[in-house]
């Protein structure tokens, strides 16, 4: 006899869950993580690269690379002197929690304060992911256009915070600052912006202190 | 973008649910999706034909049920939904508002036979 079986379950929820497991994980070894997202292009690997130098000594760094091909990024993380495992995703759009999991299992979490992973450069993917980090931030910048809210909302959505790189640009490209911020408040209100710009160095003690606010809240919730 | 590993882990559910109830065959699957939720119908159908071929839900039909967004203004209740252009509410301009609906990312029921 034909029957219909009500199912009502979020389609990703395989995922969902390793992701909870991978987060009890860096709780339990009271490590922080964020999952870094943006577009090609819009300075994630800078900006992370300008975090690393300006957390030395403050905070202990692991960082996860996720990219289709090549180790460029994870390079560049080593070279700025943090520990860098890098993920080839061999085609793939988006970092997953299973991706996250074995990569945590390379890191050794015991000697660090803060893991950041970079995922893939995409605006519509890496949003429906979850991984397990306690915190999400997008890094948009000033040469994408400001219409980037309107277009991508779901990764405009489910952000912690947003940092708009590259604002050293602002006088050579047509950027309606007012129009953009206009598009992020409707979507995620009262969400953290921090404009910077990775080349001149502007804002970055804004970002900076964030974090280890961020950090420094997670670790007085996860006790001694 | 990723609409493979979107149908993989439908294919999942559906299995789990249907072996739950000892059925034969599932013939068909109510997915509802947001208009937010950036899922591509004719991708999901098209890897949907390929992964499930081999299982009970081989030739199963994709209902796909799509849900406008809806924004409720906290200023002043409006409910509108969002021109292309700019979010902004209508009636009183605040950009304060709350996603009422259009994020639905879930598998709703299945068909099967017994």
């Amino acid at each position: 006899m034909p029957q219909r079986i009500p199912v009502v379950e979020k389609i990703l929820s395989a995922n969902d869950r390793l992701a909870l497991e991978n987060q009890s994980r860096l709780d339990a070894a009271r490590v922080f993580a964020i999952n870094m997202m943006a577009s090609p292009g819009a300075g994630k690997t800078s900006l992370i690269e300008r975090t690393i130098k300006g957390l030395e000594g403050r905070l202990r760094l692991g960082m996860i690379n996720g990219d289709i091909a090549t180790s460029f990024d994870a390079d560049r993380a080593q070279a700025a002197g943090a520990t860098a495992i890098q993920i080839n995703t061999g085609g793939d759009c988006h970092l997953d929690a299973v991706m996250v999991q074995s990569a945590l299992s390379q890191l050794d979490l015991g000697a660090l304060d803060l893991v950041v992973i970079e995922n893939v450069g995409n605006l519509v993917c890496p949003a429906d992911f979850k991984l397990g980090t306690h915190k999400s931030v997008l890094v948009a910048s000033i040469p994408e256009g400001d219409d980037k809210p309107y277009k991508y909302p779901g990764m405009y959505r489910g952000v912690n915070a947003v940092v708009i790189n590259k604002i050293d640009l602002l006088p050579y490209v047509p950027f309606r600052m007012d129009f953009f911020k206009k598009g992020i408040e409707v979507l995620n209100p009262g969400v953290t912006q921090i404009e910077v710009s990775c080349r001149t160095g502007e804002g970055l003690p804004g970002w900076l202190t964030w974090l280890e606010g961020q950090v420094k809240e997670f670790k007085k919730i996860h006790g001694k | 973008m990723h609409e493979l590993a979107v149908t993989e882990s439908l294919l999942e559910i559906a299995l789990r649910h249907a072996q739950a109830q000892k059925s034969r065959r599932i013939t068909g699957l109510y997915l509802v999706l947001g208009q937010w939720s950036s899922i591509v119908d004719d991708s999901v159908q098209f890897y949907w034909d390929i992964i499930s071929d081999g299982t009970i839900a081989k030739g199963a039909t994709l209902h796909f049920r799509r849900v406008p967004v809806v924004l409720t203004c906290q200023d002043c209740g409006k409910e509108y939904q969002p021109a292309s252009e700019d979010f902004a509410c209508p009636q009183c301009g605040g950009t304060n508002a709350k996603v009422k609906t259009g994020e639905e990312f879930h598998l709703e029921a299945i068909d099967v036979d017994e």
